[in-house]
């Protein structure tokens, strides 16, 4: 079978791996096309296509940043029946450029205690905390944001090209951190260009294209997802 | 009153007017393109000013509620199209409009109402010739401080977008995640009253204040009376910014707590 035929409208599909904690039905926006796909606890879905496709849309609108309509459940749920920043809290969300509101890192954490370990990991040093955000690097933003967003202690986790401007020994540290969330029943939809991290990240994968979401099966057994 | 006023000729106020036009030449000679927009402001003021000594000519001697509650309206329409006119980037629709004559009609009427209730006490309250000039200071400064509050909240929002966003997808309410951005538009809004307070009596001699010295007041009398008009000023500005900067932010996100600048217009080329 050719991927092309793999490829179904999302909108007509309807994954169902293990038990579903993200349900997503007829998602859409005026730019995102109807679609539709669920994703597990402790699952990686990637989701790839060309800039400007949707990508950034389709997770912003299951993180309901951006006015959508639709379905979208988690644990069985509807998020209409909770607040905006209940569901968000749950279900969170890294973009490709993290935004700051104050001057240093420590600022943006309520309790550094609990960032700390997961900021080790990611190879960030024990005073990170002092840090001026103007003075960071576009590689440190972007691991600070990641320890931000898991600190909430969220179900779900959209992760928007984590990795796009890190070295290779910070990629591989993501990807293990993440590694390991997702084998503690974090779920995680993962943007990402990168083909080879797709292989090593996840089973299955999205692909989004012109504002339609389409499924797309990953060719790599070796996946750390569950 | 304990002196007498010098009545000004024509002519003495077309002398002055040399002043805007050395302006202008100057905005010509330096290449400030301004020069156009300096001289139809001068003129509109001469136009409007004049239109308003005898509008207040007439209001004056018939005091009429009606038709003084009529002028105040017209002045805080006039008002609110002024404050929408200096957003960078308005809110869409009628919102624009609504949202800064809304709030400066409140403030400014219930400020202009107190005093005239308590301190002035004129005979009928509504007496057009303290009404009037009253709610017409309380308004202009009112004007500038909604107009620089909205302005400071709007392009702060859009600037700071990311770091609003960021705080919204971590979990906190619109309110929280707004905060900063509408501390930043309420200093905004009041920095020009408080610096006009600071510096009332050393740095400058406030118009209303000068004119009453000028028309014959003790001055003991006419710095009660500038005292009266600054409380009134800060007050309304305050109430008023305050209502503009929280109803903008109100508009600028929904229900869901996410932050909505499709509502915003594109700015205006420069």
């Amino acid at each position: 079978m050719t991927k092309q035929a793999l490829a179904i409208r999302a909108d007509r599909c309807d994954f169902q791996t293990g038990r579903p904690l993200l349900s997503v039905r007829d998602l859409r926006t005026n730019l995102l096309k109807p679609a539709s796909f669920s994703l597990s606890a402790g699952e990686c879905i990637t989701i790839r296509g060309p800039s400007g496709g949707g990508k950034t849309l389709l997770l912003r609108a299951i993180a309901d940043l951006d006015h959508s309509e639709g379905l979208v459940c988690l644990d069985g749920c509807d998020r209409g029946r909770m607040s905006g920043p209940e569901w968000r809290r749950l279900v969170g969300y890294l973009p490709a450029e993290p935004g700051w509101w104050a001057d240093t890192v420590g600022e943006h954490f309520p309790d550094w205690t609990m960032a700390f370990p997961i900021a080790r990991e990611l190879a960030l040093p024990d005073n990170a905390k002092g840090w001026p955000i103007a003075r960071l690097s576009t590689g440190e933003r972007l691991r600070l944001a990641l320890v931000r967003a898991l600190v909430v202690g969220p179900k779900v986790l959209l992760l928007d090209e984590p990795t796009a401007a890190l070295d290779p020994a910070s990629v591989t540290a993501v990807e293990s951190l993440i590694r390991a969330r997702l084998t503690a029943g974090l779920a995680v939809l993962w943007v990402t260009h990168d083909m080879e991290q797709a292989r090593r990240v996840a089973v299955r994968g999205l692909v989004v294209s012109g504002g339609q979401v389409q499924e797309e099966v990953s060719e790599c057994p070796a996946a750390i997802s569950r | 009153m304990s002196g007498s006023y010098i009545a000004l000729s024509y002519w003495q106020l077309a002398a002055t007017s040399v002043f805007v036009l050395i302006d202008a030449a100057l905005s010509v000679q330096l290449g400030l393109r301004v020069h156009s927009s300096l001289l139809f402001a001068a003129i509109r003021m001469v136009v409007q000013l004049t239109l308003v000594g005898l509008v207040l000519t007439t209001l004056f001697s018939i005091v009429s509620p009606l038709w003084t509650g009529l002028a105040a309206l017209v002045m805080i329409l006039f008002a609110g199209h002024e404050a929408a006119q200096r957003q960078e980037r308005r809110l869409s629709g009628w919102w624009s409009y609504g949202l800064g004559t809304g709030c400066m009609m409140v403030s400014s009427v219930v400020v202009t109402v107190f005093a005239l209730l308590t301190a002035l006490q004129p005979n009928p309250w509504y007496d057009p010739r303290f009404a009037i000039p009253l709610l017409g200071m309380i308004l202009g400064n009112c004007m500038t401080g909604v107009g620089l509050g909205l302005n400071t909240l709007t392009t702060s929002l859009v600037s700071r977008r990311p770091g609003v966003e960021a705080q919204l997808m971590l979990g906190a309410s619109r309110q929280a995640a707004t905060a900063p951005v509408a501390r930043e538009a309420l200093r905004s809004a009041l920095m020009p009253i408080i610096n006009s307070m600071a510096a009332t009596g050393i740095v400058s001699l406030p118009g209303m204040m000068t004119g009453q010295i000028l028309g014959g007041v003790p001055p003991a009398e006419a710095v009660k009376y500038q005292i009266l008009v600054m409380f009134l000023i800060a007050g309304g500005t305050g109430l008023g910014a305050v209502m503009a900067v929280l109803g903008g932010i109100y508009r600028l996100t929904d229900a869901r707590h996410r932050l909505r600048l499709d509502r915003l217009t594109v700015p205006r080329a420069a």
